[in-house]
């Protein structure tokens, strides 16, 4: 590999001489430069283009929904409800919760990167469906913009969690329209997702079998059979639940025979499945992180692709966890008290696995590097208390409280947000051939590995100490751990701040990317930075299998 | 990975895409079907908790519609598969033919189901503004309640169906699909067709059959 790495950084810095910083030969005949109308990104079919607009798309619901977030974090700075009304803390947190779940956590890892590389890693030239590529993207617009107008028309007060009978019989806020946008934008995943799982069966360059699929396409396959198996359970919920507002159905009201109960169920069938749909794409981004910083193959490999299966398959199976107090069972609260720790058991694989990575290897202390080191320390809290809560006892204790939103804060932000940074510092010379300044982004990693934990650690304790979630008017004695965790949310605003500078002054200023910066393995690492339209000149025939870097080799001599 | 000597794909595009387009269909499919499992799920759940309320609410449905309505729409379903097969034969004008059959006896259930519906309305038994006065007891509300919803999201498959089947049999007249070289434009459309009916067939004894 490293004999391939070498041989392919020709000629990627031409015409530096002349233009400093200016236009590279690879840059002119590359997927960025094929047409440059408005028209040509907008109704572009290009896969890599594509991730772009997704890429713009999703930072602007991310720094939406971080304002809500940073809304609340002053609220809270006092016990007194002095910023916000009761009812537009309501608000504020629901927005923040829909945005953050369905506009930034969904898409971000896999519209944006699954799109611009799972056809790169497997020698294609595009997905298998481009124009469906694109209508999805469109879609997830449709959906962004009922959001807005939601936004604009006064908000939604019911969480994201849309609960019957507060959703359907007691919320003043603009239910509906929040529940159509959520419906529309399940159909872009649904598209996606479809989309992945045919690319990834019929498209692979030859000699590509599955042994030698990178493990984020093993990642986003499972993430992608979620999306296509879960979403239509939320959309028809959703459905039900504008009915019943609208025309008086039913089926979750009492009055009228129904059940609320029946509402969580459905609810969680997706939802739970959607949390793995959040991090089952960071894991993905780690895995290729971790490998790359160490020079080394992932330690076993099929355990790592098969604990991606073996998270989505029983992620199905877990989702009453979320229902210990609501009126179960004592036995069905028992077998799903089980089957969640169970699902502990192939994420703990994966992190024993990629620390055996590590071992002994040669080890960078690049931007993505810190960036899959804080994702793996946060993810491993995140999980442990997950643990926690997944005993049915204790949750009876936290349920609903500070515990949980720490909890789940560590997994889909400190986890998949930590990814999804990793992945734009690894990629994004690929992605625009241009480097960017390391400094900065070694900054920004710590920054946001401190700044999380200070934000999210204390609210642990507070939920401990019994601060119950969705309130912003507390006790006393809460005042100091708020104070931290609000100070912490500054640091994290910030650091989330930061590489929208210094990634877009590298777009111009940067120094031009060779093929291969990092000198790893992969088939995107064989095609010129920026790619060219049609990604290869000629499909590759795939001899090897990933990650294979020479490194026994060396240790021997 | 090595990119070695670049070799020919050994898959011909052509069949490439074929194969990516079944497979896709075939996944669609899976989701669409999730999408009726909610509803499957909710009629399950309410028979199982409430059993005696749910079986007397179904004996209120037209059950003999119900059944004249599913041999129409088996017999549509005939009329589709013919024309994938037809279509495989290279037999534009009958392909045409059965396209079109199939589509008007979508239409005729779907002027039956309204017609049903119209029944139910006079009868005070539908829960929608303006009727349902005679649905007192919650039960037999919340039960028509799923009916409502259920036919109602077959009906509109059955109807993007129907303008499918239309739209297609336009484009073999057209000449823009030639039999048998773009045989898989007849063949995803009846997929689509044979979700409806499927959905349907275990949409009847759910609902009507509950007795």
């Amino acid at each position: 590999m490293s004999a391939l790495s070498k041989t392919s950084e020709d000629g990627s810095i031409i015409g530096l001489e002349h233009e400093p910083a200016g236009e590279t030969r690879h840059e002119r005949e590359s997927y960025l430069r094929a047409g440059h109308t408005l028209r040509s990104w907008l109704l572009t079919t290009d896969h890599k283009r594509i991730a772009l607009l997704y890429l713009v798309s999703v930072t602007f619901f991310f720094f939406i929904g971080g304002l809500a977030a940073a809304i609340m974090r002053v609220d809270l700075l006092t016990p007194e409800a002095d910023l916000l009304t009761n009812e537009g803390y309501n608000r504020a947190f629901t927005l923040h919760g829909v945005i953050m779940v369905w506009f930034f956590l969904i898409p971000s890892i896999p519209n944006v990167f699954g799109n611009f590389l799972i056809p790169l890693m497997i020698g294609a030239r595009d997905l298998a469906f481009p124009r469906l590529n694109l209508l999805s993207w469109y879609i997830y617009w449709l959906g962004g913009l009922f959001t807005l107008w939601v936004l604009v028309s006064g908000g939604v007060d019911t969480g994201w969690t849309f609960y019957t009978p507060l959703s359907s019989m007691f919320a003043q806020g603009n239910v509906v329209m929040a529940a159509t946008a959520v419906f529309i934008v399940g159909f872009s995943s649904i598209l996606t997702g479809l989309n992945f799982i045919v690319t990834i069966h019929t498209m692979r360059a030859p000699g590509m079998h599955w042994g030698r699929l990178p493990l984020f396409v093993w990642s986003h396959y499972a993430t992608s059979v979620i999306l296509v198996l879960a979403t239509p359970v939320l959309t028809v919920t959703l459905a039900l639940i504008a009915a019943e507002r609208l025309f008086g159905l039913g089926i979750f009201d009492p009055a009228l025979g129904g059940d609320p109960l029946l509402y969580q169920h459905l609810f969680w069938f997706y939802s739970h499945p959607a949390v793995y749909i959040m991090v089952l794409p960071g894991l993905a981004v780690v895995s290729e992180l971790v490998a790359a910083a160490a020079r080394k193959p992932v330690f076993g490999y099929w355990f790592v692709a098969y604990s991606s299966i073996a998270i989505a398959a029983i992620g199905f199976l877990v989702w009453a966890h979320h229902m210990f107090v609501s009126g179960m069972s004592m036995y069905a609260g028992a077998v799903f008290s089980f089957l969640s720790l169970v699902v502990a058991v192939p994420s703990g694989i994966k992190v024993y696995n990629w620390t055996a990575t590590l071992w002994k290897g040669h080890i960078s202390l690049d931007p993505p590097f810190l960036f899959a080191m804080g994702f793996i320390g946060l993810f491993v809290v995140g999980g442990l208390t997950g643990l926690i809560l997944a005993m049915l006892a204790v949750d009876v204790h936290v349920h609903d409280t500070y515990f949980v939103v720490a909890h789940f804060h560590y997994i889909m932000v400190g986890g998949t947000v930590s990814a999804y940074f990793g992945a734009l510092h690894f990629w994004w010379p690929k992605m625009t051939g241009r480097l960017y300044p390391v400094f900065w982004g070694r900054v920004t990693a710590v920054m946001i590995f401190v700044g999380f934990n200070l934000t999210f650690f204390p609210q642990f304790i507070l939920g401990f100490l019994g601060m119950p979630r969705r309130y912003h008017v507390y006790d006393q004695q809460f005042q100091v751990l708020h104070v931290l965790s609000s100070t912490g949310a500054t640091i994290l605003g910030f650091a989330y701040l930061f590489p929208l500078i210094y990634l877009l002054y590298a777009l111009r200023h940067g120094t031009p990317a060779s093929a291969n910066p990092w000198d790893v393995t992969g088939l995107e690492w064989t095609v010129p930075s920026p790619p060219p339209k049609h990604n290869f000149e000629r499909i590759p025939l795939v001899t090897r299998k990933p990650y294979d870097y020479e490194v026994e080799k060396e240790e021997q001599s | 990975m090595s990119r070695a000597a670049a070799s020919p794909p050994l898959v011909p595009p052509a069949k490439q895409e074929h194969d990516a387009t079944l497979f896709g269909m075939g996944i669609f499919l899976a989701s669409e079907f999730l999408l009726f499992g909610g509803l499957f799920t909710i009629l399950v759940f309410y028979r199982i908790v409430h059993g005696h309320e749910v079986v007397e609410a179904s004996k209120e449905l037209h059950l003999w519609i119900g059944a004249l309505n599913t041999v129409v729409l088996l017999t549509s379903s005939l009329a589709a598969a013919l024309a994938a097969k037809s279509a495989k034969d290279g037999d534009q004008r009958l392909t045409q033919r059965l396209l079109l059959a199939a589509a008007a006896l979508g239409a005729v259930f779907l002027v039956i189901k309204a017609g049903e519906y119209s029944l139910e309305y006079g009868d005070g038994m539908l829960p929608v503004p303006g009727g349902g006065g005679q649905l007192v007891e919650p039960l037999s509300r919340l039960f028509m309640n799923i009916y409502l919803v259920a036919t109602g999201l077959h009906a509109v498959h059955l109807t993007i169906g129907i303008g499918l089947f239309v739209f297609t049999a336009f484009r073999i007249w057209h000449r823009s699909i030639r039999l048998p070289q773009d045989q898989l434009s007849i063949v995803v459309p009846t997929l689509y067709w044979h979700l409806v009916d499927i959905v349907w067939i275990f949409l009847y004894p759910a609902l009507y059959l509950q007795r």
